[in-house]
Order: C-alpha cells, then structure tokens, then sequence
C-alpha cells in the first residue's frame, strides 16, 4: 500500500516534468522575464531605472514599481535566484523529457530492418514499381549495384519468385537531438563551473602602476597571485575625428619579483597568464595627475642628428648643439583652436594632447607655441629644427577586464556539441529502404518502398534516380 | 553609388509587384540582385581601401545601412532560391514588398550611407562569420514570416476566428506603423540619426501630438485602418488563391526556412557571437539586450519545432509562431539598436 502510494507520487512528479506543457510555460516565464531585464538597466543606478519606468508608467507610479521590481531581483535578475531556478527546472525538463523519450527511440535506432510483403511494401508512403526485361537471375546484379550507388548497406533474402533486398541508414540520426539536449545541458554545467571557480573583475591600471590585485563589481579585492603593470597606454584617432581607431596598452607580467611575460593588448587580443584574462575595456585620464607627467619629446635637428628628451611640466630645455632653450608652461588633454583664434580643452579625455613650449634664445623670447602629439606638421619649429611629441607619459590609466573562466571550454565544447547536433537534426535523417524483385510474366518486377523520418522530399528525388538508373542500366546491357 | 543602386532595385521591387506573372518579373529581380552583388563587392573594396584591413576584416556589415542592405540581399537570394525550386513566382509578391520596405525604412529614416571607421571592438575575423550568418538567419526567417503570413490568409475562413484576427491586426498594425512613420517623416523633414529620429520623433505627429485632437484623430485613424484589415482581409486572400499557391506549399516553405534559419542563427548568431564577445568584452554571454533578445527569439522558433515535431502541430497554430518569432527578430535587429541600449549598440549609427 505505501509503496504504491509513493511511487504514484513519483509518477506524478515525473510526469509533471516529462510534460511539453512544463517547457513551454518555462520558455514563456524565461522570455517574459528576460523582456523585462532587457528594458530595465541591469545593475545600475536607482535613479536610471526609476526616471525608465516614470517614462513608461508615470511618475506617480515609478517608486512604487520601482521598489516592487526591486524586491523581486529584477534590477539584477539574471542573477538572481528564481532566474537561476528557471534555469534549473529548463534543465530538469530537458532531462526527463529526453529520458522519457529515449527508451522509444532508442529501439528505433537499433531495430534491424525486416524483409517485407509486396502489399506492404506498396502501402509505404514511398513506393514506385517498374518492369524490367528478363527473369530475376538475370537483372538482379544491376539492381544490386544500383542499390550500391545510393550507398546502401543491403541485407539479401531469396523468396520463391525472386529475391527482396533490404538496408537502412542513418538510423544514428534520430539521436541528434539527444545530442542537441544534452549540449545545452553542458553549457549549463560549463556556465556553473564559471561561476563557481571563476570571476569576473576590472581593474583600473595607471600607466607604471603595479597590481596584485583585481576588483569585483562590488569593490572587493581579488587576489591574483602575480603582478601585473602598465608599462604603456596609448590611443590612435581615426584621421581629424575623435573616433578612436585602436587603443593599446603595454602590459607586464611580475612573478615572485621576475618579469615574465611582457605583452601589448587591444580591443579583440586579450592576455592570459595562469588562467587570467586581461581584456582592453576602457581608458581614462587621471585628473589629479595631470601635471605629474612626463613628456617624451624627440628633437631632431637639422643636420639630422636626434636627441630623446624626457621632460616635466615646467622643465626648461636646450635643444642640443644650438642655444635655443624651451620652456614647457602649459599643457592640455585635448585642445582645439576656436574660430578666434583662441585655445581651449574640449574633452576629458587625451583626445588632442598639446604642449605649449616657449622657446628662448640668449634669453629673449624667440617663440612660442602649441605642440599637438597628433599632428606631425605642428612639430616643425620655424628655425627648421623639429620636437616630435611622441607621449605624455603616466596620466592616463587603461581600463582591464580581468577575468577568470574555467569553464569557458565546457562551454565552447557544449557549443561544438550543439553545432553537430542541430546539423544532424535538421540536414539528415534515417532512411529505410525496401527492394523487391520478383518474376513477372517471364520478365521481373522490382517494388521499391521506403521510409524516412523527415526530409522526405530529397529522398523521393533519390528513389526517383534509382528508378531511371534501372531502366537506363537494362537499356545498357540490351 | 549605393544610394542609385538602392534606388534601381527600389523601383525594381515596385515593377515587380505590377508583374506579379512573368519573366520580367524575375529578370528584373535578377538584374537588382546582382547589380546589388557589385555594389557590395564595390563598397568593401572600398572599406578595405580606406581602412587599409584585410580584406577579411572590412566586410560592409558595420552599421545599420551596410547591415539592411546585407539583409536585403540575402532575402532576394532565398527568395531566387525559392523560386527556382519551387517554380512558383507568387511568393515574389510578398518577399520582395518585404526588401521594398526595408529599402523605404532605409531611405525613410536617414539613416547614414557613408563608410564610417571602425570602432576598436569591431576589428575581428569575427565580424564576418557572425554578422553574415546572423543575417542570411534572419532572412530565412523573414521568408518564413511572408510564407505563414499567407498561409495564415489562405487558410482562415472565418472573420472570428482568432488567426485570422491575429493576421488581421498584424497587417494593420504593420500599415499604421508604417503610415505614422512616413507622417512623421514628412512633417519634420530631418534628417537624424535613427535613433535620435526614435527618441525625438517618432509619432510625434500622431499619437504623441501636442494637440489633444490630432491625437484622438490618430487613434481613430489606427482603429479604422484595424477595422478595415479586419474586414476586408478576405480580399487578399482571393488575391492569392489566384496565384496558384497551396497551403500545403506554404506550410512547407514555412518549416523549411526555419529549419535552414534556426541552425545557423543558433551557430552563427549565438556561438559565433559568444566566442568574439569572449575575444572582445571577455564574458561569452553577459546578457547584454541584444543577447537577450537573441535568446528569446531562438526560444520562439525552438517553441516552433517542438510544437511541430513533438507535438505535431500543423496550420495555423505553428504558422502564428512563425509570424511571433518574425517579430521578435525584428525588435532583436532593430528596436534593441533602436530603443534599448547595451553593448550592441554599433548598428545604431
């Protein structure tokens, strides 16, 4: 009695999951939730999403559903916990579902084709007749090697008035979309093993600064066990725009104090060092350093000869070989000339770095004036010698995407699994096929039935093929 | 450059649609394809000249323009695909109004034509593989919108029944669409980019009119032309009876499009698309909102070939699926670039 009992409530249970109904309720919640966190900015400030929903429901209402969404998690809902048990009870159904189907399906995959009546071969919803000249004996091997030439593997039985051939192929087939489940169920796995052994963190590295560590989004300090430094950060402009063309930062690697691995990165081309990745994400300036820099300058003289300069805001300078002294006073992140013929900064960022140098000569003012780093024809000073601005060093820091994912292979093997799965599911199929050859007025008769599970059409132009190979072979042989 | 060739093959469409039968028809849509094939070939030429990439790395696929005009010559190929296969040429009266239309959305909201730099995230070998399949996907789901939109027309019979109001209203709200879209157009005269175009003007000479009674006339315009679709609905589909279509046909093109689109939405649009965002942001899914959406449209369409497959769905129930999982495509494309923002926002520009 208890036992029935229970294993009733199992049933019920097991069904509850088995069902398609459960799955697309899930599809539904999973989508109509998603809309939702698609609309509301995630993990953002409060204030975003109230002035979001006081534009879709007023204003009177925005607090109240603001405070209501937010306490059901959807100002994070992807991570939040009822989107982490959708995400189960998908894999959940996924599992039975398949697990409920497998037993039926699995038998169709292993059951060997059996020879067929000739009635019943005619009722299949593939089936063609054609005559051919001469008894059985005789036509039997062009129907073989016409059946060869589908590349079926035929299974022969002799019946009193001929003989039947028969084969299927593909019969694997059916169970691609067994692999296409599963495949969802890895990235599933591979997803989990991520969050669980990985994280996900940024890291803000000023030009020369050393780390040890990355942070959170929510600031905490994660540790990665070696040092990593900027030795560089620099952005190149598309031509007379502000547009930036790349942006690449100069990283080093420091391990028990030995550098290890030096490397550039850019958008698209991250660095990995002991499973750590550090993505180019952003750049910024540092406001509080702006006047600490140091200016590379490259002099190259007249005659040819160079000179590297390193300089400081209010360093003074001797171009060499002359007596021509410069004088760095002012500096600006991105500068432009209005139309008065007056210079101000129009961005934060270093969009146009430009350095005002004052030159002197015995003492008196020669000249004077702005030096862009990203116009080359600003370099040339009117006595011919030349002041390459190649950076201004140490005001910049590079925004990094510091990121640890085990997982990620898990998923990209989910997502090969996937690939071949769908392609089998929907490009091929399993195909059974049915030859029959029995004597007819001294002449034989050949029935060809057969069955697919789907894409049909392709394998009726198939069977159609073999119909006119028949006849084309037997006209050959005359 | 662009802009005649769009032009051309504009008015090809328009012919076309006067030539419903006929050889010209398909010539003409023929000669548009592959004036359409140079012309791409010209512009990433173009690109690869001016970036001076790879010739890999400057496919014309960077900003909403070179994106709707990918899209629309992928559509034109399924649609010869189509034809040839099938030998029926009534389908080319609803999939080439399709490519009309988003050639008028093109000129309609201004959207820029120039070859614009890249920005830093987009130069990968990525682009290509990821935008491409994304595309020829979509096109094989807009084909399969137009086959079940029809297949919904041929096949209701009553005006209460549910599919055939849910056809109706998705005409109508297409047309209303469509018109307040133009009005606005006429009326500012501006020529933004299309987002600012959204934000700041969109239907503001119609539902969201200053004036209380143009606003009111808007609605009762909409809920006239939605009486009207609803009926006189029956006249397109004697329209289209006489085209010599089956349901049959149409359920299948349908299904097949989708089963073609599916698997390479799910390789190209999702794989491809988490390996470079992985290459490029450093999370494989971060459920940015074009993620999402994308997830929720192979949601629909998965919802589709379970109810086909398992369930053995037929008709109208999955064919309304098809037009859902259109929609959603749509908003995934455009109103995620458009209204919401994220990390995908390149093809806003």
């Amino acid at each position: 009695m208890e036992q029935t009992k229970n294993k009733s409530f199992v049933d019920k249970v097991w069904d509850f999951f088995a069902s398609v109904k459960l799955a697309i309720v899930i599809f539904a919640l999973i989508s109509l939730t998603s809309i939702i966190g698609t609309v509301l900015e995630q993990r953002a400030e409060p204030a975003t999403n109230i002035q979001i929903l006081s534009k879709l429901f007023g204003e009177s209402l925005a607090p109240g559903l603001y405070n209501l969404f937010n306490k059901f998690g959807f100002m994070d809902m992807y991570h939040s916990w009822w989107f982490t048990a959708l995400l189960v009870l998908f894999s959940v159904n996924i599992i039975i579902c398949s697990l409920e189907r497998l037993p039926r399906i699995w038998k169709l995959v292993r059951e060997p084709v059996e020879p067929m009546s000739a009635d019943r071969l005619r009722k299949l919803p593939m089936s063609r007749e054609v005559v051919l000249k001469g008894k059985p004996d005789r036509v039997r091997d062009t129907v073989k090697e016409v059946i060869k030439s589908t590349r079926f593997r035929y299974t022969e039985v002799q019946e009193e008035k001929g003989c039947q051939f028969f084969a299927q192929k593909g019969n694997y087939t059916r169970l691609g979309v067994y692999l296409t489940h599963f495949s969802i169920l890895i990235i599933l796995i591979g997803a989990i093993v991520g969050i669980r052994l990985g994280f996900s963190g940024y890291l803000n590295l000023p030009e020369g600064a050393v780390s040890n560590v990355a942070f959170s989004h929510t600031n905490k300090e994660i540790p990665l066990g070696f040092s990593i430094r900027c030795d560089r950060f620099d952005v190149d402009f598309y031509d007379n725009s502000d547009m930036p063309k790349e942006y690449r930062s100069w990283l080093t690697i420091i391990k028990d104090g030995k550098e290890v691995l030096t490397k550039s990165i850019v958008v698209n081309d991250p660095l990995t060092y002991e499973g750590i990745t550090f993505y180019q994400a952003s750049y910024g300036l540092i406001n509080e350093n702006i006047d600490k820099g140091i200016f590379v300058f490259r002099v190259i003289l007249k005659d040819g000869k160079t000179a590297d300069l390193n300089l400081r805001w209010g360093d003074t300078f001797q171009i060499p070989g002359t007596d021509i002294t410069g004088k760095i006073i002012n500096f600006s992140p991105a500068l432009k000339i209005g139309e008065n013929g007056q210079a101000f900064t129009y961005a934060d960022q270093m969009n146009n770095p430009a350095v005002f140098i004052v030159f002197y000569e015995a003492g008196k003012q020669k000249y004077s004036g702005w030096i862009m780093k990203r116009y080359p024809q600003t370099w040339q000073l009117p006595d011919g010698n030349r002041i390459e601005f190649l950076d201004y060093w140490g005001v910049q820091f590079t925004g990094l995407q510091v990121r640890k994912d085990p997982g990620v292979w898990i998923v990209y093997l989910g997502c090969i699994a996937i690939s071949i799965g769908l392609f089998i599911s929907f490009f091929t199929n399993h195909r059974k096929i049915w030859v029959e050859v029995a004597e007819e007025k001294n002449n034989s008769k050949v029935i060809i039935g057969a069955t697919c599970n789907k894409n049909r059409a392709s394998f009726e132009r198939k069977i159609e093929r073999m119909i006119s190979l028949l006849s084309k072979r037997q006209e050959g042989q005359k | 450059m662009a802009y005649v060739f769009a032009m051309i093959v504009y008015i090809t469409y328009l012919a076309f649609k006067k030539n419903p039968v006929g050889i010209l028809a398909t010539t003409v849509t023929i000669i548009g394809f592959l004036s359409q094939t140079l012309a791409l070939i010209l512009r990433w030429k173009e690109t690869a000249d001016l970036s001076g990439m790879s010739f890999l790395r400057s496919a014309p696929l960077t900003n909403l323009y070179e994106s709707l005009i990918f899209f629309v010559w992928c559509l034109i190929l399924g649609y010869l695909i189509i034809e040839f296969k099938f030998r029926n040429r009534s389908f080319g009266a609803f999939i080439t109004p399709v490519a009309a239309l988003v050639l008028a959305f093109i000129d309609l909201s201004g959207v820029s034509k120039e070859i614009q730099p890249l920005v830093p995230a987009l130069k990968s070998n990525w682009l290509l593989a990821h935008v491409t399949m994304s595309f020829i996907s979509y096109a094989a789901f807009a084909v399969s919108f137009s086959t079940g939109i029809m297949y919904l027309i041929v096949t209701t019979e009553k005006k209460n029944e549910p599919s055939y109001i849910f056809w109706t209203l998705t005409f109508g709200i297409f047309v209303i669409v469509m018109a307040a879209m133009g009005i606005d157009f006429l009326t500012f005269k501006v020529s933004v980019r299309p987002e600012v175009f959204v934000r700041s003007y969109l239907f503001k000479s119609t539902f969201l009119n200053t004036s209380g009674a143009v606003k009111l006339l808007s609605w009762i315009a909409s809920a006239g032309i939605l009486y009207l679709s609803w009926r006189y609905g029956s006249v397109l589909k004697t329209v289209i009876t006489k085209f010599n279509v089956t349901a049959d046909m149409l359920d299948e093109i349908t299904y097949k499009s989708i089963a073609i689109g599916f698997p390479i939405f799910t390789l190209g649009g999702l794989i491809f698309g988490a390996v470079w965002a992985e290459q490029a942001w450093g999370v494989y899914w971060s459920w940015d909102t074009k993620e999402t959406w994308s997830l929720i449209t192979w949601f629909i369409y998965a919802f589709y070939l379970h109810g086909r497959m398992i369930r053995g769905w037929r008709g109208k129930k999955v064919a309304i699926v098809a037009v859902v999982g259109f929609m959603a495509v749509i908003f995934t494309y455009l109103g995620v670039n458009l209204l919401l923002s994220g990390l995908h926002s390149y093809g806003s520009q």
